[in-house]
């Protein structure tokens, strides 16, 4: 009973400390954090002649909850993939914990503590629920080729990794399906096991990529209990999601990207009634008629370009 | 009809020279396509260079026998990485055609006429198992037994080539066995599922599918050593892409990603082969069948076989040992 009241009192310290530090924040995109785990400075990704990204700077706080929204096509899955080593990013640093980590490869990347899941989730289908976990865990004896042959050297350190997986896998309800193929699993029970295994590589940050989409009502709750979870326990969370009740619900800051830009961020409370995210997601004029002025010139404008083509024409 | 020689020669397939060193590279081909998901289309090109590599290195340059096994493993291992360094970065698809055109260019570099002097042209290269032989523990004869009237027997010279064969092959299996049952092997299965996963958790997987692909192809070499020793010779055209699709039938045949499938699924394939062999020619010869000739008897049996494959595929997709809930999950 005691124990329980202290972690109950812990996790809203945790909560508290993550929402005090965000209080008397700026709202300007790239604001400085007071620690950040992760600092991000001019990251320009080109797909031909689109660009992607091309953020300027963004800090992310260390042990917050940080949400990453913007429209559809605003960069934010290929920003992930840029920071995370999935793709190569044309220009630009990042650093993490203050180690550079541009041009790291993913595996690198993830065995630093940067550890991320996919929009479409990736179960390793047919592989048990139980070797899915197992294949998280970092520094295994029984993953070099010579050793692997030697089932007596590798053996104790399975016995603990499976341990720890049974843990997680209790904690997230899905030890009754320890021995089931991962394939067999529903899309929400595999959203869990995705989640699950990212902490088997025992992360600093955990960045989750729509950890929301397509999992039923039910489940959602449970799964945002285990991403507020994350951050009692010490992580700092940065996720990608559409769904603003569930944004406003368990996120402490959130970075508003649209057309490959950070634009804003701000508190979850405020940041959807902020001027630049309302044109972000619905176009600048929305909810006010053009002017008659504005009318006339785009009038003016169509007239020259038409008459300019005619010239062009009769010129041929 | 001769039913004596027909069953005589199919029992015999059962554990033949054939069948051992198609379950040599079968089994390799397994490590690549079965557990780690490599599309290796050039297997025949490991034994190849492994029975080459033996063949020239003794009768060419006329060192002893070991430094040819010595000089074939490492060719092998040395193909793998050539093969696997530009492509193993891409999507699995650039592996298979990369595969597939090294081994047709080091087959016709074999036949090739500028370099008849060490390779022999489409001759090939003979005369060198007289080291592997000397080893030879079993005296000059014939060795076997009678099974009721069918009799069941075997020369000397290949009884030894078949002990040295099954030996490697228990060796190749146990080696499987292992690895596919600790964490290595568990990397390897994951990358099969999904790469992208696998990087994300913090594991090198160029470095795996690398680690693969040698030991695939040093496994599938020794099929070409057995070749070479057991007829003495090697010619270019044995190692063919039709040998490589052999292969890949047997380890359908027998069960992907089961330690023992290839060598179950090289067992049958030979045994279905030569009872169609013997029966049809027998047939034909006997005039039971009229409408083919010998020749064509010998051609007709491969479209059985691809009749086969079908059927295996239509029934039963997981083969001999698979298990069909995998089967299930991977139509979703």
């Amino acid at each position: 009973m005691h124990a329980e009241t202290t972690a109950v009192t812990s996790a809203t310290d945790r909560k508290a400390a993550a929402t005090a530090v965000f209080k008397d924040m700026e709202r300007e995109p790239g604001v400085p954090k007071p620690d950040p785990i992760l600092t991000v400075d001019n990251v320009v990704r080109r797909f031909g002649g689109l660009t992607a990204v091309d953020v300027k700077h963004v800090e992310v706080q260390r042990g917050s909850i940080t949400a990453l929204i913007g429209p559809n096509g605003a960069g934010k899955t290929t920003f992930f993939n840029q920071l995370t080593g999935f793709d190569t990013a044309d220009s630009g640093t990042w650093t993490f914990n203050g180690k550079a980590m541009n041009g790291v490869p993913a595996h690198k990347v993830a065995r630093r503590g940067m550890v991320r899941t996919f929009q479409l989730t990736k179960a390793l289908s047919r592989l048990t629920v139980l070797e899915n976990m197992r294949l998280g865990a970092q520094h295994q004896k029984g993953e070099n080729f010579w050793r692997a042959l030697v089932p007596g050297a590798w053996r104790r350190q399975e016995a603990e990794i499976t341990e720890r997986a049974e843990e997680l896998l209790a904690r997230f309800k899905l030890d009754a399906k320890r021995d089931d193929f991962a394939g067999s699993l529903s899309g929400g029970q595999r959203k869990l096991l995705e989640m699950a295994r990212a902490l088997m590589v025992e992360p600093e940050l955990v960045m989750l990529d729509e950890p929301m989409a397509g999992v039923n009502p039910a489940l959602t709750q449970s799964l945002l209990g285990h991403v507020k979870d994350l951050r009692e326990q010490g992580m700092t969370v940065l996720f990608v999601e559409h769904d603003m009740d569930m944004v406003r619900d368990i996120s402490d800051w959130v970075i508003v990207m649209a057309q490959g830009a950070v634009i804003a961020e701000g508190p979850p409370s405020t940041i959807m009634s902020d001027e630049r995210v309302i044109d972000a997601y619905l176009g600048a004029h929305h909810d006010a008629p053009l002017s008659e002025g504005e009318l006339e010139e785009q009038l003016h404008d169509a007239e020259a370009a038409l008459e300019a083509e005619i010239e062009e024409e009769t010129q041929k | 009809m001769d039913w004596i020689t027909i069953f005589s020669t199919t029992i015999k397939s059962a554990v033949g020279v054939e069948t051992v060193l198609y379950a040599l590279a079968a089994i390799g081909i397994n490590i690549h396509f079965g557990y780690t998901g490599l599309l290796n289309f050039g297997q025949a090109a490991f034994m190849a260079v492994a029975g080459y590599g033996l063949a020239v290195t003794v009768t060419v340059i006329g060192l002893p026998f070991w430094v040819g096994i010595a000089v074939g493993l490492v060719a092998a291992a040395i193909l793998a990485l050539l093969m696997g360094i530009p492509t193993l970065h891409l999507r699995a698809d650039y592996l298979a055609i990369v595969t597939i055109a090294v081994a047709e260019i080091i087959r016709l570099l074999f036949r090739s006429v500028a370099f008849k002097d060490i390779f022999g042209g489409s001759d090939g290269q003979r005369g060198f198992s007289g080291g592997f032989q000397a080893l030879n523990p079993f005296p000059e004869g014939e060795y076997g037994f009678n099974l009721g009237p069918i009799p069941i027997f075997f020369a000397h010279w290949q009884l030894w080539v078949m002990v040295v064969g099954w030996l490697l092959i228990a060796l190749c299996c146990f080696i499987v066995f292992l690895l596919m049952k600790s964490p290595w092997g568990r990397v390897l299965k994951a990358i099969r599922e999904d790469e992208d996963a696998v990087r994300s958790l913090g594991k090198n997987v160029f470095s795996y599918k690398m680690q693969s692909l040698v030991l695939g192809g040093v496994i599938g070499c020794l099929g070409g050593f057995i070749y070479g020793l057991a007829y003495g010779s090697v010619q270019p055209d044995v190692f063919g892409t039709e040998t490589t699709f052999y292969l890949y039938t047997m380890v359908i045949l027998g069960g992907a990603a089961r330690v023992l499938g290839p060598v179950v699924g090289s067992m049958i394939f030979w045994v279905l082969l030569v009872l169609l062999n013997g029966t049809l020619s027998e047939a034909v010869a006997a005039g039971v069948i009229t409408f083919i000739d010998t020749s064509q008897a010998g051609a007709l049996r491969y479209v059985f076989v691809g009749l086969g494959l079908i059927l295996l595929l239509v029934f039963r997709p997981q083969g001999i040992f698979g298990d069909k809930r995998e089967i299930a999950i991977d139509a979703r």
